[in-house]
């Protein structure tokens, strides 16, 4: 009989495909109901002139088009102003916290997954320790740590550095750095970078880099953030055969060789993997904001998520917030997409169709 | 839990809107005995027990019931009940955000009937009407006055004819102490307190009627030149500057001989530093005269409560001169009304000064919009020792008149 099963719906396997959704039905519901569809909702309101009163969809609220997404990039204006402060923060943020809690990830996993090293169980538990803590009882315990008299500034003192007033330091570090080599005046910055800038914010601005209290942020962001990536390292790590290792060590290559050309290579999807949740959590920085600092000192601590929530329930300009949000969202996306394009696996997937020509070739 | 918490947070209440939608038009309204949502934003569990005291005892004689819920967060809790189209029958509405709430028609403007209207201060009206109406009868209020901790004055040699008068008297005095290694002035760094100077000099941020942003004025920019020379002096410094929280915290701690604040510091250094000996002195004047800042909040009634006469009668009890008196003892606020003005003397003379600057208050900047305009001048102000003030006074009158016109 040529006649296949595929072509009946009936028979053994007739009641699959419904079977399966019935499966999946539970967290469908659940997916639409509590994330699908609040999302439109709240693309609903970023583009409404919602005020808040009774619900956003009754018959009397405006729709305004990209009127609070307008406001946010192109109306001179203060919700422009401080949504691009927020992005300039947060740009920082991710700039030196993604790296730093990677790369202290990366070696604590290194270190916990030496062989000969006593006691790897107690190591692997006191680095993930910060992760499994609630961030907001960490928060308050950086405050402390970081006051005027706290801990920090007396062992700063030991060594005779007289520390900054943390939290209340607005200070820019590029500033600081740029000042300290006395390439610039921070009290009177040359007006080629005060003059203009993009977004309504001046280069100078723009180079202000992360303030002292931001930093204090980053700080405790990297130290609760890299026990768990430490995690997913060394899972990886452990995947790495040890025959390959042996193979490598026969080759006569040296410690760091081995290191560059074998262990990173193959820790590559876990790298990615740390990188993309670094990345995304990085951008959506609320709680530590939120019980740290309120965006204070001088808006240096504001991001885009805080400001999302302050701008819709504090300031009632729920479209705006909801406008704020919708755009992290984006940035969120881009983000990964190109960092998935800087890691995409160049030994593998060449481009097959080629429309330059090669060097020194004809066809 | 932060993020997660607060996005379930924000999908569920959106959900409950869209399920419970507005019915546009007036709503119906029923005699008889009401069920009335009180929420408030108390201060603390004396606040709390008094109202529901009061409100228990006016039910009872009334005949409705009355349920009073303390708010976490009254502003946010506000802003969902009103999205979710089910607001409480009566609540506090802080002055600064009472336009907030009147510019989009969530109250009811109920104050102008009442037979004790004419009785509130003239700052307190002033401060709860938009528009030409007086919308909500004020429920107390506050004003700023200056501190001064005795042991700290004794030390740098100065007696209780040395309280300062004017802002000349202010600044000798202030060296003076500074030459003892004292910081003189602890001031807050919000306008919630520079303000203040603002009216000495004769300024404001806006007119009378709420309608055209005054900030840049030479009077304001005066003021904000004075603060700025007590700053650069070290005369004056901000709280985060000497490690605290707060001016109190800074006062209590005795790291600072003179203060301003409001009422509640009575309060809090009470619970807090019960040690510290002070006394309470009106604030300093300025070139145009005397002039503090007025604290506020009033009853509101929803426009949506379908109880509104027996909400009135509610408000009426709690604004009555014997309960505000009561409220006074309960938890240190100052009553609304200049009816109980002599008896509240007579209960606490202490607060002379708090009470007798209500003639020369001023309010919150009474416009809508206004909070993320007022948000930015704070923390231009908290760079006034090394920024411009006359720049910081374009930009924010540059930003008032944005949202005064949006």
């Amino acid at each position: 009989m040529a006649e296949p099963a595929a072509r009946r719906r009936g028979g053994i396997r007739g009641n699959e495909a419904t079977a399966g959704w019935l499966f999946v039905a539970p967290a469908v519901l659940i997916l639409g109901l509590f994330l699908v569809l609040p999302i439109g909702m709240a693309l609903w309101v970023s583009v409404s002139g919602w005020n808040g009163q009774g619900s956003p969809f009754a018959p009397g609220v405006p729709f305004v088009g990209a009127q609070n997404y307008a406001d946010l990039f192109l109306a001179d204006g203060l919700t422009r102003e401080n949504f691009m402060i927020s992005i300039r923060n947060n740009l920082y943020y991710v700039a030196v916290a993604v790296p730093a809690q990677t790369l202290l990830a990366l070696a604590l996993a290194l270190v916990v997954n030496q062989r000969f090293l006593k006691g790897t169980s107690f190591f692997r538990t006191a680095f993930y320790f910060p992760s499994v803590t609630s961030s907001v009882a960490i928060s308050v315990v950086f405050l402390f740590l970081f006051a005027n008299s706290g801990a920090v500034n007396a062992l700063l003192a030991m060594i005779g550095i007289s520390g900054p007033a943390w939290f209340a330091d607005p200070r820019g570090l590029l500033h600081l750095a740029l000042g300290g080599l006395g390439l610039v005046d921070v009290a009177d910055p040359p007006a080629a970078l005060t003059g203009g800038g993009p977004f309504g914010l001046s280069w100078w601005e723009w180079l202000a880099g992360p303030s002292v209290a931001m930093s204090t942020i980053i700080m405790l962001v990297v130290w609760t953030t890299s026990g768990t990536f430490m995690l997913i390292f060394l899972a990886a790590l452990q995947d790495v055969p040890v025959q390959v290792e042996e193979a490598s060590l026969i080759d006569g290559a040296n410690a760091w060789q081995r290191l560059r050309h074998v262990t990173l290579p193959m820790l590559k999807p876990a790298l990615f993997l740390v990188v993309t949740l670094g990345l995304i959590g990085t951008w959506q920085v609320f709680d530590q904001v939120y019980v740290m600092s309120q965006g204070k000192p001088a808006n240096t601590t504001l991001t885009p998520a805080y400001l999302s929530y302050r701008t819709a329930f504090t300031d009632f300009e729920y479209g705006v917030g909801a406008a704020i949000s919708f755009v992290l969202f984006l940035i969120i996306v881009v983000m990964t997409l190109l960092q998935r394009w800087i890691m995409r696996d160049r030994d593998e997937v060449r481009p097959r169709r080629r429309w330059w020509p090669r060097r020194g070739s004809t066809s | 839990m932060g993020r997660v918490g607060l996005r379930a947070f924000a999908a569920a209440c959106l959900l409950v809107s869209a399920a419970c939608g507005a019915e546009p038009g007036p709503v119906p309204q029923r005699t008889g005995p009401a069920a009335l949502q009180v929420l408030i934003g108390s201060s603390g569990a004396a606040e709390t027990k008094a109202v529901t005291d009061a409100a228990a005892a006016w039910s009872a004689a009334s005949g409705n019931s009355v349920t009073v819920i303390p708010a976490q967060d009254l502003d946010q809790q506000l802003g969902q009940a009103f999205a979710g189209s089910s607001p409480p029958d009566v609540f506090y509405v802080d002055a600064a955000r009472f336009a907030d709430f009147a510019s989009v028609g969530a109250l009811e403007p109920y104050a102008e009937a009442l037979p004790a209207a004419g009785e509130f201060y003239g700052t307190l009206r002033q401060a709860f009407t938009y528009q030409g109406r007086f919308y909500c009868a004020p429920k107390d209020f506050a004003t700023l006055a200056l501190q001064v901790n005795e042991e700290l004055w004794a030390r740098a040699g100065l007696t209780a004819a040395d309280v300062p008068r004017d802002w000349t008297q202010l600044t000798a005095v202030a060296e003076r102490i500074a030459a003892k290694g004292i910081t003189p002035l602890v001031v807050g760094d919000t306008v919630e307190r520079i303000g203040a100077f603002l009216v000495q000099a004769g300024g404001w941020l806006i007119s009378p009627d709420g309608a055209r942003a005054t900030a840049d004025s030479p009077e304001n920019l005066t003021a904000l030149q004075y603060v700025q020379q007590l700053l650069r002096a070290r005369l004056a410094r901000y709280p985060s500057a000497l490690d605290t929280g707060w001016a109190g915290e800074a006062f209590g701690r005795g790291l600072a001989a003179m203060t301003i604040e409001g009422n509640w510091i009575k309060g809090a250094l009470a619970g807090d530093y019960p040690g510290v000996r002070y006394t309470v002195h009106e604030l300093p004047a300025g070139p145009a005269g005397e002039g503090t800042l007025s604290f506020t909040t009033c009853w509101g009634i929803s426009a949506r409560t379908p109880y509104r006469a027996q909400a009135v009668a509610f408000v009426e009890a709690m604004t009555a001169v014997d309960q505000q008196l009561a409220f006074a003892s309960a938890y240190g606020v100052m009553p609304s009304v200049t009816t109980a003005r002599d008896r509240y003397l007579q209960a606490f003379p202490a607060d002379r000064a708090f009470l007798d600057s209500a003639d020369h208050a001023q309010g919150p900047v009474n416009a809508p919009k206004m909070g993320n305009v007022l948000s930015d001048f704070d923390t231009q102000l908290q760079r006034l020792a090394v920024a411009d003030p006359q720049a910081i006074l374009r930009r924010l009158q540059r930003n008032m008149t944005a949202a005064l016109r949006g």
